[in-house]
């Protein structure tokens, strides 16, 4: 589904889209010609999954970071509209502006009412401008403050897909308060006494990220990423050079296995083989089955333990590695 | 068990003696006027000349705050160092070391107990001399502990942040201790006791965004940069203009972000109005932290 003539070729998948060409032109040619052509494919195909296996199992974290940012990977909305029954988008933040960038809503898990919060960076350019690129404003922060009260009032589990490269850069950002938007959602984060999942579903950008992500559970797609500075900015300040990214990603430590041995995020939900840009559909039924897992588990804790192990998982971000080592 | 320790008597004439001796003047770095490092001091570090509050030892900022500028440091537990093996151009560890031998600091933040205005108070500070002030797990671990004991005291804490923000060579845990030290700050604020944040310049990124906004009230010190995103990053890549005084202290005090915005000297006063009023108690205002801040 995603081998239209936009697609973005990563230069690790170059010899992939080359086998995919062949299978499709073989395919087409068949339709004409009625050959037999399924042995050529088979072979082919045995051939792609080798190489997808082969690549995919060995990302460097610079190449996660492009699939990561992948622009036909599933998006925040694609899971919501796919995971979440009656999904009905709630606006504003009673005080400034709707930040679209910033999704949030009600609906229902597998049944069970929940509030729903992401940041969806679009998937063509206007979808992009209208998203902003997944960059939340104060207002976006607000919002997701205002509905995760919501939740803790109507006892509703919050659901958030993180997505974004960071909270946007502006001046009337920053004349908001962008900082202070941040920190309170952070806040409204750590005192809510229902459970909250959130899933990187792709780029988990700084404080823009964890905004939304200081969650009972944190899962993350197999070849997200998320990190404290994105690999351009701490290339561009540690070695004052653009060209050292790759050296950045990989000294960021920001790839889903690096964060599950330092006990930041709880899963790695793995992806389709070939990343979930090559199968959105199965990457989202995965990340629905782990939620499901997870909030099954939540659902048994009483509300002032699910706020008080979240507040002391925090507590032991940092210090827990310190001792475990 | 103990968290106290090094009793710190004043030191009033022998303040910063070795960064003095061999540097007897400063240039202000707004407006270039040669200060006599004597007066400077005596000054409490502000510019004659056009009143710019210049950086300042974190001793000198507690000898300023605390009653006749008496305060114990608290001892902060030692972590794991260079969680992620860092590297750049240099070892974060070495950087650590070279940071750790000009400061004499083990690390971006202490932790105080004293006074102020008879008020027993807790006051975490970030030193900008010690890798900007940046937020590692030692400087979450710092506010964790300050929060800890005023909790257990009945204590209101105080912190004072100047900080460029989260500390990239500790990445993701870095990161998360925004999470943490906001998790820290809630824990007083739910045994209703007072939480000052006292932002000085600057306090930008993830300490901003993080445990620094989010005080019961916020004060801010003159004319300091207080923000999320740098000025360079917004100017570069969104390519907007920026307003006179954007992201000063007055700027954020105009928008609604800060409450009192103080000139240095005024501080400690500001500070023994708002926590005894916070805490139902008369203050002890005979008790001057030194004597040359009352004028
Ligand atoms: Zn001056």
């Amino acid at each position: 589904m995603n081998t239209g003539t936009n697609t973005l070729i990563l230069d690790f998948e170059k010899t992939i889209f080359e086998i995919e060409t062949k299978i499709e032109s073989l395919k087409y040619l068949a339709q004409d010609e009625k050959v037999d052509i399924s042995q050529e494919v088979n072979r082919l195909q045995h051939k792609l999954e080798k190489q997808m296996r082969a690549s995919y199992s060995n990302l460097s974290p610079w190449q996660k970071s492009q699939v990561a940012r992948h622009p036909s990977r599933p998006h925040c909305l694609d899971y919501v509209y796919a995971l979440i029954e009656d999904f009905t988008p709630l606006c504003g933040d009673r005080c400034f502006a709707d930040d679209e960038a910033m999704v949030g809503g009600i609906g229902r898990f597998q049944g069970t009412s929940v509030v729903v919060l992401g940041q969806e960076k679009g998937h063509d350019i206007e979808s992009r401008v209208k998203y902003n690129f997944g960059m939340a404003k104060p207002e976006g922060y607000r919002k997701a403050k205002r509905l995760m009260e919501m939740a803790d009032k109507f006892n509703l589990p919050v659901i958030a897909f993180v997505d974004t490269s960071g909270a946007f850069p502006g001046v009337e950002a920053e004349a908001r308060g962008q900082a202070e938007a941040i920190a309170s959602s952070i806040e409204k984060c750590l005192q809510i006494s229902v459970p909250m999942i959130s899933v990187i579903i792709g780029e988990g950008g700084s404080g823009g990220a964890i905004a939304i992500a200081t969650a009972n559970r944190v899962l993350m797609l197999e070849h997200s990423i998320y990190s404290v500075i994105s690999p351009e900015g701490c290339a561009s300040i540690l070695w004052r050079s653009a060209d050292k990214v790759k050296e950045a990603t990989e000294a960021l430590r920001l790839t889903a296995q690096d964060l599950r041995r330092l006990g930041v995020i709880d899963e790695i939900i793995a992806e389709p083989l070939g990343g979930a840009h090559r199968n959105p559909a199965q990457a989202i039924e995965r990340v629905g089955e782990s939620i499901a897992k997870h909030l099954k588990e939540l659902m048994a804790q009483s509300r002032d333990e699910l706020k008080k192990r979240r507040t002391d998982k925090f507590f032991r971000m940092g210090r827990h590695f310190a001792e475990s080592k | 068990m103990n968290w106290l320790s090094d009793f710190v008597r004043p030191k009033i004439k022998k303040i910063a003696t070795k960064d003095i001796a061999d540097n007897l003047w400063t240039k202000c770095p707004q407006c270039g006027k040669m200060l006599f490092n004597k007066e400077l001091e005596k000054n409490d570090f502000v510019c004659s000349g056009c009143d710019h509050h210049l950086r300042l030892p974190l001793n000198r900022r507690f000898e300023m705050l605390f009653d006749n500028g008496e305060y114990k440091l608290i001892a902060l537990p030692k972590l794991q160092e260079d969680p992620l093996n860092f590297k750049d151009s240099k070892k974060y560890t070495d950087r650590l070391k070279n940071y750790r031998k000009v400061t004499g600091n083990d690390d971006a933040v202490k932790v105080a107990q004293g006074e102020i205005g008879g008020i027993v108070s807790i006051i975490a500070a970030l030193d900008f001399g010690f890798m900007g002030g940046s937020m590692g797990t030692a400087v979450g671990e710092g506010i964790v502990k300050a929060a800890d004991i005023a909790v257990r005291g009945g204590y209101p804490l105080i912190t004072i942040a100047a900080s460029g923000g989260a500390r990239m060579q500790e990445g993701i845990l870095s990161l998360m201790q925004m999470a943490r030290t906001t998790a820290a700050v809630n824990m007083i604020k739910e045994k209703k006791l007072p939480f000052v944040s006292i932002l000085t310049d600057p306090t930008t990124g993830g300490v901003s965004a993080s445990f620094a906004m989010l005080g019961d009230v916020n004060i801010a010190e003159k004319g300091c940069v207080i923000g999320f995103a740098g000025a360079r990053v917004i100017e570069q890549t969104i390519r907007e203009k920026l307003p006179d005084g954007f992201q000063k202290a007055e700027y954020l005090k105009e928008h609604g972000m800060v409450d009192i915005v103080v000139r240095r000297p005024e501080m400690r006063d500001t500070l023994i109005r708002v926590i005894s009023i916070l805490m139902h108690q008369k203050p002890q205002i005979s008790q001057l932290a030194l004597e040359n801040h009352k004028e």
